[in-house]
């Protein structure tokens, strides 16, 4: 017996979303030794770029594979597209030897987004580790684009070392223009580093911001997340206006390939951003 | 869980020879007919040709890991259960090139893979199968996305479903709500009567093409007497299922367990072997691989059938999210019992029992299920 | 507004729901200080007699290695607690201590209320019981930082 057929495809995308569409390096920028921030132009001119705070694109690198990496760039700019990454897997160790002019394929949009048009008004508390800061990146700019709608905003971010922290130029630009206030901890480090020693989660504790009125973003190691969520229920955060960003295999990026389940969801279309209630059954349990 | 079949009055009759006409018309209507037919030892999915190449006089015997053919004595057409195929395979490719790519003075060029829409007509669905085919619509086509290759392979199918008269050894679908009686999803629907001497077919008319079929082959009409009769066996299966899970709050149990000792215990047992997964008519699970030629100038994209049983499924940077048996058979069954649940609204089982039989080891998902369950239940009688 | 020291004590988090009958000799064991940048509060191996409520600023808490001499093993900020090597004997400290900038605190005298806290076993369980959060705390970060969460798994 035929099936009715009767979804559409979403808007901006291609017919067949397993198809990449080809976009080339304009620029390469290294963060830190071991990830960059890739710059890319679509090859098709006309093609305009659009994207939520916290989605991801599956990018392909020509003959070694296909990989998803969340979008850091500003979300206001529709010209170029960032993507900040680490060179961890083969795919990633390609695609850091990739230079400007080369190609690269990308599907995508894809996922869910950081809650921020909803939450005028409120305290930010942003809590990121290690490249965990690449997709919250662009929720930073577009809350220093809109200032005044937002009261305090905080930024807790751990790193490894004091030469792993990832947009440092920003984040003292952003902390100097925009009333941001930024605490930055590292595990280790050496004399001359003047900064907070130690994890990201004791940060939350003493932060600056009123729980009851408190948005609170998270992304960074599962582990991370862990700790920085029970800080954050002794401040007396609720948990539906707690937001983490998981991370999963993703493969098809389009709910059907199965890759990327976490509990009773896809990371790829309920994710990456879940409202901690949402996940709360799950989060924590080992292998999951 | 299917949509409300639409109701075509009277049953037909046909004989085993009326039923290779219908096939012939089939054919002759520019289907690709596949039924159930013999091959190393197991009935398989296959083209057939006529009834000639159905498993006439066969039936299965199965159990936990135990699966032989034996010959029946009468000549039963579908006098079997399910074996190790599904029709999964036709509408979801266990393999297939996505594209390719070529490359040239560093610029690349995705070339999409062309698909001709294909014209299945299936011959002997279950009602079980019925239900996976049902549920699979669900994981392919009606999220967010929709997948093409599934889309083409499954917009021109013609099904004819297949009533169950016995019921195997491993067989649950009757807890599960999902036979053995084929009640929506075909276009046409067979009982095979073999009785006193007479061997012939009731048929239901479950699709306008169908009834536009049937009146292409010569049949006639079924008295009451037929119809209940044809009813009665279907029942008595009904009866007689080797297995049976209890759904009754199985997603919330399962989610209260999901530190049970019991997952321990079935990864004592459990190979990894992924065989579940492979022979279940609903898992959908898939990998990519991305394949270049020597040259480094041609690539190509193919999807494949995976399985949560590998280790490479749940890899992020470096490591493997679930690298345990423990939690690999956690997920499968969680998935199929619960997560299903909630990500499509529906059972991800529907009682086929094929990873029942197919596990080398005999792990039994009824059986896992009421371990689980009973737990609970001793639990609270004892607090 | 004037923060009379008991009015910081007792909105201190460290001292909440402390029983009132003792917040006034904990009080009398505190003064206020204030310490220059690149100050060591304490060195390792002094005698461990004070414990310290940061009130501003910024501490680093060091161990001088041989080869690659003195490193921080974490810092400690505005509202944080400082030392805790007077609560058991020998009372002499592990690391040292080193103001990163100006530092504003409170300095409680542990010499006293060591003494205070063996009479008084009721204080003593209400200053213990505060104390082990902190070094449960502190031990749960290290683990955090022993982990090396941030991947350079490769």
């Amino acid at each position: 017996m035929a099936t009715m057929i009767e979804n559409e495809v979403p808007q901006g995308l291609n017919a067949d979303p397993m198809i990449p569409q080809l976009y080339r390096i304009d620029r390469v920028r290294d963060e830190t030794d071991d990830t960059f921030t890739l710059s890319l132009v679509p090859e098709n001119g006309e093609a305009k770029i659009s994207f939520l705070p916290g989605q991801f694109n599956m990018l392909y690198v020509f003959g070694t594979g296909e990989v998803p990496i969340s979008i850091s760039g500003n979300p206001a700019m529709t010209s170029v597209l960032e993507h900040t990454t680490r060179s961890v897997g083969i795919v990633t160790k390609a695609m850091g030897l990739l230079k400007p002019g080369d190609q690269i394929g990308v599907r995508g949009p894809f996922g869910s987004h950081w809650p921020l048009n909803e939450e005028n008004g409120r305290d930010f508390v942003i809590i990121s580790g290690g490249i965990g800061l690449a997709p919250l990146r662009p929720v930073l700019y577009f809350l220093m684009a809109q200032r005044e709608k937002y009261r305090k905003i905080v930024l807790l971010y751990g790193a490894r070392a004091p030469e792993d922290i990832l947009f440092k130029k920003e984040l003292e630009r952003w902390r100097g223009k925009f009333d941001l206030e930024v605490q930055v901890t590292v595990d280790r480090a050496a004399s001359g580093w003047r900064g907070n020693v130690g994890v990201v989660t004791p940060l939350v504790a003493r932060a600056p911001f009123d729980p009851s009125n408190t948005v609170a973003l998270l992304c960074g190691p599962e582990v991370m997340m862990r700790y920085a969520v029970m800080e954050l229920q002794k401040r007396g955060v609720p948990h539906d206006r707690m937001y983490l960003s998981m991370e999963r295999n993703m493969r098809c990026a389009l709910g059907y390939c199965g890759h990327c389940q976490y509990g009773p969801g896809f990371v790829c279309k309920d994710g990456p951003v879940y409202r901690f209630d949402q996940i709360a059954s799950v989060f924590g349990k080992s292998e999951v | 869980m299917t949509p409300k079949a639409p109701r075509f009055n009277n049953c037909a009759v046909l004989s085993p020879q009326q039923l290779d006409q219908l096939l012939q018309v089939l054919i002759k209507r520019d289907y690709e007919v596949l039924g159930p037919t013999i091959r190393e030892g197991a009935v398989v999915y296959d083209h057939v040709d006529s009834t000639k190449d159905l498993p006439a006089g066969w039936t299965d015997e199965q159990a936990g890991g135990k699966y032989r053919l034996k010959r029946r004595e009468d000549d039963a057409l579908f006098g079997f259960v399910v074996g190790p195929h599904s029709w999964k395979k036709y509408v979801f490719p266990p393999a297939m090139r996505l594209w390719q790519a070529h490359r040239s003075d560093g610029l690349f060029q995705i070339v999409p893979e062309t698909r001709k829409a294909t014209k299945f007509a299936f011959i002997g669905v279950r009602a079980c199968e019925l239900h996976a085919l049902s549920i699979q619509d669900k994981v392919f086509l009606k999220g967010p996305y929709v997948d093409t290759v599934y889309k083409l392979h499954r917009e021109n199918i013609f099904i004819v479903a297949v009533d169950c008269v016995q019921a195997g050894g491993t067989c649950f679908c009757a807890s599960m709500n999902t036979g053995p009686k084929a009640a929506a999803g075909f276009d046409v629907a067979l009982t095979e009567v073999l009785h006193e001497g007479r061997h012939h077919f009731i048929v239901r008319m479950g699709t306008k093409a169908g009834a536009d079929l049937m009146s292409q082959v010569p049949h006639e009409e079924a008295t009451a007497a037929d119809v209940e009769f044809a009813e009665n066996l279907v029942a008595e299966a009904a009866k007689h299922m080797g297995r049976s899970l209890d759904v009754n709050g199985i997603k919330e149990i399962l989610y209260r367990n999901i530190e049970h000792v019991r997952w321990d215990q079935v990864a004592d047992r459990c190979l990894s072997c992924s065989n579940c997964t492979m022979v279940c008519p609903t898992c959908f699970c898939s990998t990519v691989e991305d394949l270049t030629d020597l040259s480094g100038q041609q690539a190509e994209r193919w999807r494949k059938w995976d399985s949560c049983f590998t280790t490479d499924f749940s890899y992020i940077h470096g490591s493997s999210v679930r690298s345990t048996p423990r939690s690999k058979y956690r997920q499968w069954m969680m998935h199929k019992l619960a997560y299903w649940i909630d990500q499509f609204g529906t059972s991800g089982c529907v009682g086929c029992g094929r990873c029942i039989t197919w596990c080398p080891v005999g792990i039994d998902i009824t059986e896992e299920a009421r371990v689980i369950r009973e737990g609970e239940t001793l639990a609270s009688a004892a607090g | 507004m004037i923060h009379t020291l008991e009015s910081v004590i007792r909105e201190h988090p460290f001292f909440q729901d402390f029983p009132e009958k003792h917040l006034a000799f904990i009080t009398g064991c505190a003064k206020n200080v204030q310490f220059p940048e690149k100050h060591f509060i304490f060195l390792e191996g002094d005698p461990a007699d004070e414990f310290y409520f940061i009130r501003g600023g910024m501490v680093s808490v060091e161990l001088v290695i041989p080869h690659l001499g003195p490193t921080t093993v974490q810092t400690v900020g505005e509202g944080e607690i400082l030392g805790w090597s007077w609560v058991s004997p020998p009372y002499r400290w592990h690391f040292n201590a080193k103001t990163l900038k100006r530092t504003r605190a409170l300095v409680f005298d542990g010499k006293c209320l060591r003494a205070k806290c063996e009479e008084d076993h009721d204080l003593g369980f209400e200053m213990l019981k505060r104390f082990a959060s902190i070094i449960t705390s502190r031990l749960d970060a290290t683990r955090l930082q022993l982990l090396d969460i941030y991947g350079h798994n490769d």
